[in-house]
């Protein structure tokens, strides 16, 4: 058995709070940015691609300063935010933020490789039976980016699951309200007697991991199959 | 339906430029590929806005570039019935015929749904997936599903062109209730004449993005006569076939035709090509070729380097191409008479 403390316990929900906080929230602007990527032509599109991607490329930990920067009471929208009395840095809500702006690239990468799967035709189609725009994205484009979404979806929230560097800036490491799995593996690991314990909450990882990846090939396989 | 257009569009190297004005319910837009038929469609449709110019149907302008008017592709009730079929892979095929149809404001549906898939024999096949259809089936859902979203102009873009030659056949006669059953107007794009001598009454040719001509489908395969390598295709209604044995005995009007291929219908279309008929003056008496039909000539024309023969045969018409010394030498004229010649094996039973 493995030994598990509460403080764990408490990662272990914390990390899954955050992880499914961060993906349900970050899906429907994915959605819309993948699909103004996608199909709308703009000016300063490659600008938007950029941004959007930066996270990607960035060290997790200069995300999570560049948050700090920004939602920090000083920070442009934190002290706007602390005037409304609304506090994020070092509470959940920082870790969830911090975990779908790092995920975020992954989301919009895995629905833009749906998206530009869809034939276009049938979405000329859609146009000439008589659906606006809006009409034919709820009902060609959204049901046929769903295995572009589950793809996102699986990816961001491993990723969430994993997120450390910008997490620990933004919501620092505070057992039982911040600390997800792997900031509590990183406690563990700096003390010379918690090896197990480092151990035990890895295992964890893995085996959270493995579920998520299970049950994405599970519903790929089942959205392939109705196709 | 009447429709003007002026339009001009360009991509890359290709230029599209079309000014003209037609009317009618099958009317049909033929070019070889790359003569700029499907982007004049898709400007009808709203798909592909032109450069500069106007578009106008039945007195509705649908596009002006001088007049900052571009009417979005889902308000211009133009129907269209693509390539390949474009069904949508998520929903079956009951759906996929019902999408357009709820879509359309109650006023303008006139096309009752079991009407439609009666008529377009898609009865079985509502509860299934699309994806598990076969090609016919498929193009026969896409027809279906244009029409309900009743249209008030149908635009096919090379319907035929993704299946084989014995469904094409069979589509045919689907396509063609666009018109006669439901009345909607369409216009029917094809680089094949037999196409659109089958579904097409008025032809508009493009050749290189520009618009050549307006014409009749008859008309435009007589005048591409002298450069076809297949020559002009006499297309003949047959009646149900008798077995003489080792050939096929089939009614053609009065005239019993002798034709290797049977059919077990009770009608069928044959192709002939004008380079298969050979022309005598007196009758032969005996050839190895099992058709001598005695006819009148009708009249003659020019196409290229040939003479095509319009030839009277018991009331049918029959096109036979000569060169000018034959005409020369056999005295052929209006009224003049001449006995064709044709192989058992020169028909082709089109399948269907």
């Amino acid at each position: 058995m493995i030994p598990l403390t509460s403080t764990d316990y408490d990662a272990i929900r914390l990390s899954l709070q955050v992880a499914i906080a961060a993906t349900v929230l970050s899906l429907p602007l994915g959605f819309g940015i993948a699909y103004l990527i996608t199909f709308v032509k703009f000016r300063g599109k490659i600008v938007l691609e950029v941004f959007v991607n930066l996270p990607l490329t960035l060290p997790p930990v200069v995300v999570g300063y560049f948050l700090l920067l920004l939602l920090g009471k000083h920070g442009w929208l934190g002290s706007l935010l602390n005037d409304a009395g609304i506090r994020l840095i070092f509470t959940l809500k920082a870790a969830v933020i911090a975990s779908a702006v790092v995920g975020f690239p992954l989301l919009v990468r895995s629905l833009r490789v749906g998206m530009e799967g869809i034939d276009r035709r049938l979405i000329n189609a859609s146009r000439t039976l008589g659906a606006p725009w809006h009409d034919t994205l709820l009902t060609v484009i959204l049901p046929l980016s769903i295995p572009g979404l589950l793809a996102g979806s699986s990816l961001m929230f491993a990723r969430s699951l994993g997120e450390f560097g910008a997490t620990i800036i933004v919501a620092g490491n505070i057992p039982g309200v911040t600390q997800t799995i792997p900031l509590a593996i990183y406690e563990y690991a700096s003390s010379p007697t918690s090896e197990t314990m480092a151990l035990a909450l890895c295992l964890v990882s893995v085996v959270i991991s493995m579920a998520v990846l299970f049950m994405h090939e599970l519903l790929v396989r089942k959205t392939a199959r109705r196709d | 339906m009447l429709i003007s257009m002026d339009v001009k569009k360009s991509f890359g190297a290709f230029a599209l430029a079309a000014n003209t004005t037609f009317s009618g319910d099958r009317i049909g837009v033929f070019g070889t590929s790359g003569s700029g038929k499907s982007t004049l469609v898709s400007m009808l449709a709203g798909l592909v806005n032109p450069d500069e110019g106007e578009i106008v149907l039945d007195g509705e302008c649908l596009f002006s570039s001088a007049g900052g008017i571009n009417v979005r592709p889902e308000k211009r009730r133009i129907g269209m019935v693509f390539q390949q079929h474009c069904l949508f892979p998520h929903l079956n095929v009951r759906s996929n015929l019902r999408y357009g149809y709820k879509r359309c404001p109650a006023h303008f549906r006139t096309i009752d749904f079991d009407t439609l898939v009666t008529v377009l024999g898609l009865n079985d096949l509502l509860g299934r997936g699309v994806t598990n259809l076969s090609g016919g089936e498929k193009q026969r859902v896409a027809l279906g599903r244009a029409i309900l979203a009743n249209p008030r102009l149908l635009l096919m873009d090379e319907p035929l062109s993704a299946l084989d030659d014995t469904l094409r056949f069979q589509i045919i006669p689907y396509l063609r209730s666009v018109s006669s059953e439901f009345g909607i107007p369409y216009l029917f794009i094809s680089h094949s004449l037999v196409e659109m001598r089958l579904m097409t009454d008025t032809v508009l040719a493009f050749d290189k993005g520009v618009m050549i001509g307006q014409t009749t489908s008859e008309q435009l395969a007589r005048n591409r006569m002298g450069s076809s390598q297949v020559g002009y295709i006499n297309l003949l209604k047959l009646g149900c076939p008798s077995d003489d044995g080792t050939l096929y005995a089939y009614p053609w009007g009065t005239v019993r035709l002798l034709i290797s291929a049977g059919s077990g219908r009770d009608s069928s279309m044959a192709e002939l090509s004008s380079k298969d008929i050979i022309l005598f003056k007196q009758n032969p008496e005996a050839i190895s070729a099992r058709n001598l039909l005695a006819c009148t000539v009708r009249s003659l024309f020019n196409s290229g380097r040939k003479i095509g023969v319009e030839l009277d045969c018991a009331g049918n018409t029959l096109v036979s191409e000569v060169v000018q010394d034959a005409v020369n030498e056999l005295g052929i004229v209006p009224g003049s008479t001449v006995f064709a010649a044709v192989k058992a094996s020169a028909f082709r039973i089109l399948p269907g």
